[in-house]
């Protein structure tokens, strides 16, 4: 019962602040509105027990790329007064959008009813699911783990390399 | 299991534990922030050889509560062009970030309002709502003081992340752990046992205690520049940027915000703390040591790293950004990882 209240809570947030997100003319909002989507995200992972990527949800959209975001924005509108307004878009771009929207929307709707889902009891005892991350990851996904790592390594060093160019 | 909650205990798990859980530290923060406004003015006038507030009841302890009522009854202001929604929405952003953060701090061996296996990350992951709060109210305010006072607090935040990262990932290797409990109940016995003395183990620890010292060192300089605090307070510099972010904000929007900076300097006090001090262990091992008196020696330990942070607030002057900078990413960094790697050498010869 409660868990239900919680998850429509977090369920209705989430499509609200999207649609906000999606629709509104005025970037900044978008971006802000992304802010109670990604912390919506989150509450639901939390209800799927899976605290770990709840956190690291937050600590990276949040706190990672939002920030990103609302720099990029900020940097834009107020100080060079430039109109960042998204504008009219045409018929043609609308129903391109719109088919591959809508298929995507049922290439996802087919896995999640065609999968047959490993479901828990929903409250099963608590136990720590970093050490069986951090086992897993080392072991079975070794190789998505360190190339992964390769991956930021050479973003880093792009970066670096952007930075020192005059 | 053992419960963490005495509540729980008491009226059984239900909605009604789940609130008071939520209530207790919302009470204990406004105690707390009166308590440390007094301080402050009190700390600053001593510092600065004034008496400070002494009009407002005995030696002007009644002060802060003066200032609550004088915030409450002045104006609400909206400057005319600044965006009214986005305005009106940052002080809570900030400060449900400042308060999310008291969800998982173990108060005592019998209280963390939630006792989640993660609680150090959690802690470092709520504090991004602070960048969010900050950047929304400078950006609004429509001010270009308001928006280089959040463009400087986002990069130092962001910059000040990292050594910090450095140092819980370090605490959660001597811990084993990253639930807030275990690492206070791994610090149990004397002080000597606590991770700021290199942790429990025998007299052979003694060549990693530098390291564990100098790493709470990083982490109280980078929790002063992720709480915005002097000497790294350039966000706000009043000489340059009249008040930074919150320059338009007024009356109870401006005292949200300045409740959500006591409220962080207690996280990261807290934190400290918790992962340093011993949380709430007694430092004499048995003695004194009790679910009350870890209430009593959590607070006080607690309270004291929140001296220490207006003590320095009052005696160092504000660093340059390109000083704060090089100090984050030049000397902290380094220094982090060069602890970080020889005490997980450390956990993983003994």
């Amino acid at each position: 019962m409660l868990v239900e209240i919680v998850f429509w809570t977090f369920a209705v947030l989430i499509v609200l602040s999207a649609l906000v997100a999606v629709l509104s003319k005025n970037v900044i909002y978008s971006v802000f509105a992304l802010l109670f989507t990604f912390f919506g995200v989150a509450g639901i992972y939390v209800l799927l027990n899976a605290d770990f990527i709840a956190i690291t949800q937050i600590l990276i959209y949040i706190g990672g790329i939002l920030v990103l975001l609302i720099f990029g924005v900020m940097l834009t509108s107020n100080i060079t007064s430039v109109d960042i307004r998204s504008g009219q878009i045409g018929v043609f771009h609308t129903f391109w959008a719109g088919l591959i929207s809508l298929l995507v929307i049922a290439g996802i709707s087919y896995i999640a009813l065609s999968t047959n889902w490993a479901t828990s009891s929903s409250h099963s005892e608590q136990k720590a699911t970093i050490e069986t991350i951090g086992n897993s990851l080392l072991t079975n996904y070794l190789l998505a783990f360190e190339s992964s790592s390769v991956l930021l390594l050479i973003a880093i060093i792009g970066a670096a390399l952007i930075a020192r160019r005059k | 299991m053992e419960t963490f909650n005495f509540l729980d205990k008491i009226i059984g798990e239900s909605i009604l534990s789940a609130v008071l859980s939520a209530l207790l530290p919302l009470i204990f923060l406004i105690v707390y922030a009166l308590i440390a406004i007094l301080g402050e003015l009190k700390i600053s006038a001593w510092i600065q050889e004034r008496l400070g507030p002494m009009r407002t009841g005995p030696y002007g302890i009644l002060q802060p509560i003066a200032e609550v009522v004088k915030l409450l009854q002045k104006e609400d202001i909206v400057p005319t062009n600044a965006n009214r929604l986005l305005f009106n929405l940052a002080p809570f952003v900030m400060f449900t970030g400042a308060f999310a953060g008291f969800a998982v701090i173990p108060f005592s061996p019998a209280f963390a309002p939630a006792h989640i296996n993660l609680g150090l990350y959690y802690i470092f992951a709520v504090g991004a709502f602070a960048v969010i709060g900050i950047v929304m109210g400078g950006w609004a305010s429509n001010n270009k003081y308001s928006l280089l006072g959040a463009m400087r607090s986002a990069s130092q935040m962001i910059s000040y992340e990292i050594p910090g990262a450095l140092v819980v990932l370090t605490a959660a290797v001597l811990a084993n752990s990253l639930d807030l409990q275990e690492i206070s109940l791994a610090q149990s016995g004397p002080f000597w046992n606590w991770f700021l003395f290199g942790g429990p183990g025998p007299w052979t620890k003694i060549w990693v205690i530098p390291f564990t010292l100098l790493l709470s060192l990083i982490f109280m300089i980078t929790s002063l520049a992720e709480t915005n605090r002097t000497p790294f307070d350039i966000p706000e510099g009043e000489s340059e940027l009249v008040g930074g972010y919150h320059t338009e904000y007024s009356g109870m929007k401006f005292a949200m915000f300045f409740f959500a900076e006591y409220a962080n300097m207690f996280i990261v006090a807290s934190v400290l703390t918790i992962v340093f001090l011993g949380g709430w262990n007694s430092p004499f091992g048995e003695f004194m040591s009790g679910y009350f008196w870890g209430v009593f020696w959590f607070t006080s330990k607690a309270m004291f790293i929140v001296f220490l942070q207006i003590w320095l607030r009052w005696t160092l002057p504000r660093v340059r950004v390109d000083q704060l900078m090089f100090l984050g990413w030049k000397v902290l960094l380094p220094f982090a990882l060069v602890c970080f790697i020889v005490l997980s050498l450390y956990r993983i010869l003994y």
